[in-house]
């Protein structure tokens, strides 16, 4: 496994964090406010979920007056794609293992 | 890449029957041999854990259940690691000369249970444009 993927993959296994990501990604750059809102979660919630995915890497906050907004941090899910090519090399690997295996076992 | 679930699928044709396979997928000893040290056992709802050896960050433990069993045919469990769940599932069909073998890892389950509203994008349909999105980033 990928030393760098465990906070992101910690990070986005939380639906509501994941909904919050996605949304980002969607629609650019918001507050917190705008994050809230007709979201059905609490104004905290959501900044304790954003905290979580800033420290993923995922989200940027950038401060403005009172606000703060965040934007999303699309390469951070880099480790995401390195997650298929290491279950691909983990599966093949273990294929091989699994047909020496069969070889050696009676019928 | 399509917009479907994102997964990884290994085919292989083997010169040995279904129920020698079978085996080999399904008997703890057996399965330690090729996979990982276990306490499976092919019974439908066995939560069990496969153990390798832990490094920095990863603890080396994936937790699972098992979801499908059809002697010689089908077997499906879950596989959950770091925080992400996901699922493997293995089909094998008999050929004229043995087995084909079919394992297919999906790396992400859509959640039905999205507390926040704005989740309607789909979750499958974002991790299947996560390869696209990162690809373009260079």
């Amino acid at each position: 496994m990928p030393a760098t993927s465990g906070a992101v993959f910690t990070a986005l296994a939380d639906p509501t964090r994941r909904a919050l990501f996605e949304r980002l990604s969607r629609e650019g750059e918001l507050t917190v406010r705008l994050l809230t809102d007709n979201s059905g979660v609490s104004q905290p919630a959501v900044s304790k979920h954003l905290g979580v995915l800033k420290h993923a890497g995922l989200v940027r906050a950038r401060h403005r007056g009172r606000q703060t907004h965040y934007s999303a941090q699309p390469r951070a899910l880099a480790p995401l794609v390195d997650w298929m090519s290491y279950y691909s090399r983990f599966w093949h690997d273990r294929f091989d293992r699994l047909e020496d295996l069969l070889k050696g076992m009676d019928q | 890449m399509t917009t479907t679930a994102r997964s990884l699928v290994i085919e292989k044709e083997l010169p040995h029957p279904p129920e020698k396979v079978w085996r080999a997928l399904t008997e703890g000893s057996l399965i330690e041999h090729w996979l990982m040290d276990n306490d499976f056992q092919p019974v439908v709802g066995h939560k069990f854990s496969f153990r390798s050896t832990p490094v920095p960050n990863w603890n080396g433990v994936i937790e699972g259940e098992v979801l499908v069993i059809e002697p010689n045919s089908r077997l499906s469990y879950s596989w959950a690691t770091m925080g992400m769940k996901s699922v493997v599932a293995w089909t094998l069909t008999p050929t004229k000369d043995g087995t084909r073998l079919r394992m297919e890892h999906s790396g992400f389950r859509s959640e039905e249970d999205a507390a926040y509203k704005g989740a309607s994008y789909g979750w499958q349909k974002f991790i299947g444009n996560l390869e696209r999105v990162v690809g373009g980033l260079e």
